[in-house]
């Protein structure tokens, strides 16, 4: 069995896993970081989507053994020092969450989109989120939810202030 | 502390714990000891099973146990029910085939369910499953609900010839004949109402444990209704005693429906838990959704309106073909009968109406409730005629409309239901004026300068919601009873849990319940917490599907909340030594009229724990009551919705520019969580209308069986909504509270195939309406222009 070491959410992490092992189980499976979910197995849905050295990628179409020496972050490494993230705010301000099964892999597509592109019109959110599937919500609420989050990521000002 | 008011846009109390990925779905859940199952599939749509060989997969590392139909019934573990009884015209039951936990001699549809395997590990119960040997012989298939009732075609069940389940009917055959017969205009349209696969972005999940020491099971499962599956898991598969099963459905990712059934995959971990004395879980992949999951609608439709001279409906008749798929689900044969057909007068007056309803077997995965189940049909049926019968008119399709809508309440229409209030007029003149109808013209003729083709469609749609009451669905054929029950524990500190029958699967209860207690009670949104989904700590439920959280749940804890107020208020005498009959009770204060003397509503909770101030002789220690509510009728919101949309000629792609919806869903707890429910069933409806597709091949292979085969709608797919209101309080439930759950999922495709038949200058637009689908709209039209010329 392959050994990998990665740094997740900040921690470093060292695993014995099956060679077939795909990075979303060994999130799941191994280190209990449940927040990451499985909504497909075409890649297609995003549910999965985490941060692999500072970029978006589908943890379901991602081999563990792959990430040897990564830095990972998952929903659970957004929040800072109990601070949750401008974009968690912003999904919650916004209502851009009803089951809450997509939210984690949205969010964290968000934040990528966010990083490389800074503030963005609505257009630009509803093109970019195409990798991610919402069946609750009609993406209406997702769209001003990243519209508010790439404000305050950008501007520093919190959500809850800007939007009061 | 703030007191939340009802009508507050508060924000979810539950998102915390999503947005930071502590949300606790079933697939999170992991019990020690735990095995994994993997289910060997029918690869096969129709075929005996001869022969399972498991000689090879039993010695396979990690193997557990591996277990078919045989050890099923050698344990006397019944089969899945369906619990609405319909009766045929003649009077004869339906014919339900039988549906076997585990495949019994026979595979009905791709996926079946031949075998299972538990194994230590997942993989090792993927690679066992690889390793069985099946000896099956394929027998021809039947797919189509159009050719499940020909002459020689596959007999999926023995019990059901012809593959009819039922031929159903209602309303008065004679009179509408004559009213037809009277007509000055008769519209007919050929309906297909294309079959959907739900897709909750959570798949299906499921872990059974079994407690040796008191031989008690546990099934965490992915369930909308977890009381009726603990019902039904007792009561009918025998799989133990109601009080030796506890039933959980934590977090749950969406459900639409699909998780109000009971599944083979749930039931199997529950039962093999006992079997192999170890907990097993199982998790769908997407792909075992596809193929398992109930799918929803399935509808091939011949229906007619007879207007008279003056514009008026006179009639209406419809002849639907229902796909059950290759077994009965739970709620299957409600969906195409009193769910769908007692909808048929839509907004309308109409006099006479008469339908009938085949419901067929096929060899397809089975259908049964999904987001509006039945309301959804029976609107796009009623909202296509209404549109065409204008157009052929030559009326405006809102003043027909307008012409024709019911205006005095409460209404009984020909087909059962009476409607108790509402106003028709309104929500179209509002939905009118916020879609700026009035410039579409100009929008039109500039989009064709363009190159485009813009039309605009209306859906002034209705629904019958918060299901129950139950003499109501007992008279119609339901096997349960559907109320709510509430229990309201208020803490001796003043805080207070709410323990509910129905379940929240993204509706966000634990926010809405709340503002309700917050509002009666006067305390702080944060001082309460729902508790739910769970049958250990609730009682009884129903669960939650067809918005029934809202006019149902939430009537049962206002009902309660009576009971407390009323018990606190002779508490609170005896701490304010007053007489009961002088004590208020507001803004979270009791107070002695007429004096400054008051207490605040903790004291008084604390007053009734330590009980030292009343003689327990005259009243009962604590705070707490209960209620099971039942309401008088069914709630029926309705609203118009208006599409907007543009078609390039060039590719068929359909671009929708303008959504407005205004609904009526009589009073609202929290209008955020309501237009984002709205929002979402659009967002389904117009999936339905434009891109999703269920198709399996001739011979019963499902070729749509991922999302890169289903087309889901995305992002882009879809535009911003333009969402209004109207409201009329339901008098039918205390709150005044109609539902709306399934509004935008039931308005929507009629809106756009409207949108679409009016852009395009044809009734002929199929449903999805691909890209491809309308090209060959516009290419066959160019062509017939061309042969004109
Ligand atoms: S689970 Fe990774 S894309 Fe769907
Ligand atoms: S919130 Fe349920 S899938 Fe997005």
């Amino acid at each position: 069995m392959p050994t990998v070491t990665l740094t997740v959410n900040g921690r470093s992490v060292t695993a014995d896993v099956d060679s077939r092992t795909l990075l979303v189980q060994m999130l799941r499976e191994t280190l209990h970081l449940t927040g990451t979910h499985v909504g497909c197995d075409t890649s297609q849905c995003g549910a999965c989507v985490v941060h692999v050295d500072g970029k978006a990628v589908k943890s379901c179409t991602t081999l563990a053994v792959q990430c040897e020496g990564a830095t990972v972050v998952t929903i659970e490494g957004l929040a800072q020092d109990g601070k949750l993230h401008p974009m968690q705010e912003a999904f919650r301000e916004h209502h851009g969450l009803q089951c809450g099964f997509c939210t984690p892999g949205m969010i964290m597509s968000a934040v990528d989109i966010v990083n490389r592109k800074g503030i963005v019109d609505e257009a630009t959110i509803r093109e970019e989120l195409e990798g991610n599937i919402c069946r609750c919500t009609g993406y209406h609420n997702i769209v001003r939810a990243v519209e508010a989050g790439a404000k305050a990521m950008v501007s520093g000002t919190p959500v809850r202030q800007a939007a009061e | 502390m703030t007191v939340t008011a009802i009508g507050a846009a508060v924000r979810r109390k539950e998102d915390h714990r999503f947005i930071t990925g502590k949300g606790q779905y079933t697939d999170d859940i992991n019990r020690p000891g735990q095995t994994h199952a993997y289910f060997l599939r029918s690869p096969h749509a129709h075929a005996n099973l001869k022969k399972i060989d498991l000689s090879k997969a039993k010695h396979m590392p990690g193997v557990v146990a591996i277990y078919t139909g045989d050890d099923v019934a050698a344990d006397k573990i019944g089969g899945l029910i369906c619990g609405w009884m319909i009766h045929s015209k003649d009077g004869t039951p339906m014919r339900a085939g039988p549906h076997p936990i585990l495949a019994q001699g026979k595979v009905r549809y791709v996926g079946d369910h031949v075998a299972v395997v538990i194994a230590e590990t997942l993989s090792q119960a993927k690679d066992a499953a690889e390793a069985i040997v099946v000896d099956y012989e394929v027998l021809p298939a039947v797919v189509e609900a159009g050719k499940a009732q020909a002459k020689g075609a596959p007999q999926v069940h023995t019990e059901a010839p012809a593959n009819t389940v039922y031929d159903w009917h209602i309303g008065d055959k004679a009179a509408t004949e004559a009213a037809f017969k009277a007509a000055k205009h008769v519209t007919k349209l050929d309906i297909v109402n294309n079959r959907l696969v739900p897709n909750a972005m959570e798949p299906r999940a499921a872990i059974g444990e079994y407690d040796a020491g008191n031989d008690a099971l546990t099934l965490y499962t992915t369930s909308q209704n977890p009381h009726v599956a603990r019902l039904v898991l007792s009561a009918f598969i025998g799989i133990a005693p109601e009080h030796k099963l506890r039933v959980i459905a934590p977090d749950v990712g969406g459900g639409f429906g699909s998780k109000i059934f009971i599944y083979a995959e749930e039931t199997v971990c529950v039962w093999a838990a006992r079997k192999c004395g170890r907990p097993v879980k199982w998790t769908a992949d997407r792909t075992e959704e596809f193929l398992c999951v109930a799918h929803g609608r399935d509808h091939v439709t011949r229906a007619e309106l007879a207007i008279d001279a003056d514009g008026k409906i006179t009639g209406l008749r419809a002849k639907t073909i229902a796909n059950m798929g290759a077994y009965l689900s739970t709620f299957a044969s409600s969906v195409p009968t009193y769910l769908y057909a007692t909808l048929l007068s839509g907004q309308y007056a109409i006099p006479n109406i008469y339908a009938e309803v085949d419901a067929v077997y096929t060899n397809t995965a089975p259908v049964d409730a999904y987001r509006g189940a039945g309301r959804p049909e029976a609107t796009f049926v009623v909202e296509r005629l209404v549109e065409a019968a204008a157009r052929e008119i030559g009326m405006d399709p809102a003043a027909f409309r307008r012409r024709n809508f019911i205006t005095k309440f409460p209404h009984q229409t020909p087909v059962i239901m009476t409607y108790d209030c509402g106003d028709y007029k309104a929500s179209l003149a509002k939905a009118m004026e916020m879609a700026d109808v009035k410039g579409f013209g100009k929008r039109r003729r500039e989009a064709a300068r363009r190159g485009k083709l813009r039309g605009l469609g209306y859906s002034t749609y209705i629904e019958a919601c918060g299901i129950a009451p139950s003499q109501a669905v007992g008279s119609l054929g339901a096997g349960v009873g559907l109320w709510e029950s509430a229990e309201v524990r208020v803490n001796p500190v003043g805080t207070v849990e709410i323990l509910t029958g129905s379940h929240s699967h993204g509706q966000g209860h634990e926010t809405t319940f709340a503002q309700l207690v917050s509002s009666r009670l006067g305390i702080s949104i944060d001082n309460v917490s729902i508790v739910h989904g769970d049958t250990d700590k609730v009682q009884f439920g129903m669960g939650t599907y067809g918005s029934r959280s809202g006019a149902v749940g939430m009537s049962a804890i206002s009902k309660a909340l009576d009971k407390i107020e009323a018990k606190a208020k002779k508490v609170a005498a005896h701490v304010l030594e007053a007489a009961e009959a002088d004590i208020d009770f507001k803004d979270g204060k009791f107070t002695v009229k007429g004096t400054d003397k008051s207490v605040d509503f903790g004291t008084v909770a604390l007053n009734a724990y330590i009980a030292h101030k009343f003689n327990p002789q005259e009243l009962e220690p604590g705070l707490k009551e209960g209620s099971f509510y039942d309401p008088t009728n069914f709630t029926f919101p309705a609203g118009c919705h208006i599409c907007e949309i543009e078609v390039d000629q060039e590719t068929g792609v359909a671009r929708i520019v303008k959504w407005t919806a205004v609904d009526d869903f009589g009073n609202v707890i929290n209008p955020m969580i309501v237009e984002g429910q709205v929002h979402g069933g659009i967002a389904q409806g117009v999936g339905q209308a434009l891109l999703e597709g269920t198709v399996y091949t001739a011979d019963g292979q499902l070729v749509t069986a991922s999302y890169m085969d289903y087309a889901m709608p995305r992002a882009h797919d879809l535009p911003s909504f333009e969402v209004g209101m109207t409201v009329t309080p339901c008098p039918s439930n205390p709150l005044g509270i109609k539902g709306c759950g399934e509004a935008g999922a039931i308005a929507a495709p009629a809106a756009v195939i409207n949108a679409l038949t009016d852009a395009l200058g044809t009734e002929d637009v199929p449903m999805p309406a691909t890209p491809q689908a309308l090209w060959s709209v516009i290419a066959k039209q160019s062509k017939a222009a061309i042969a004109a010329e």
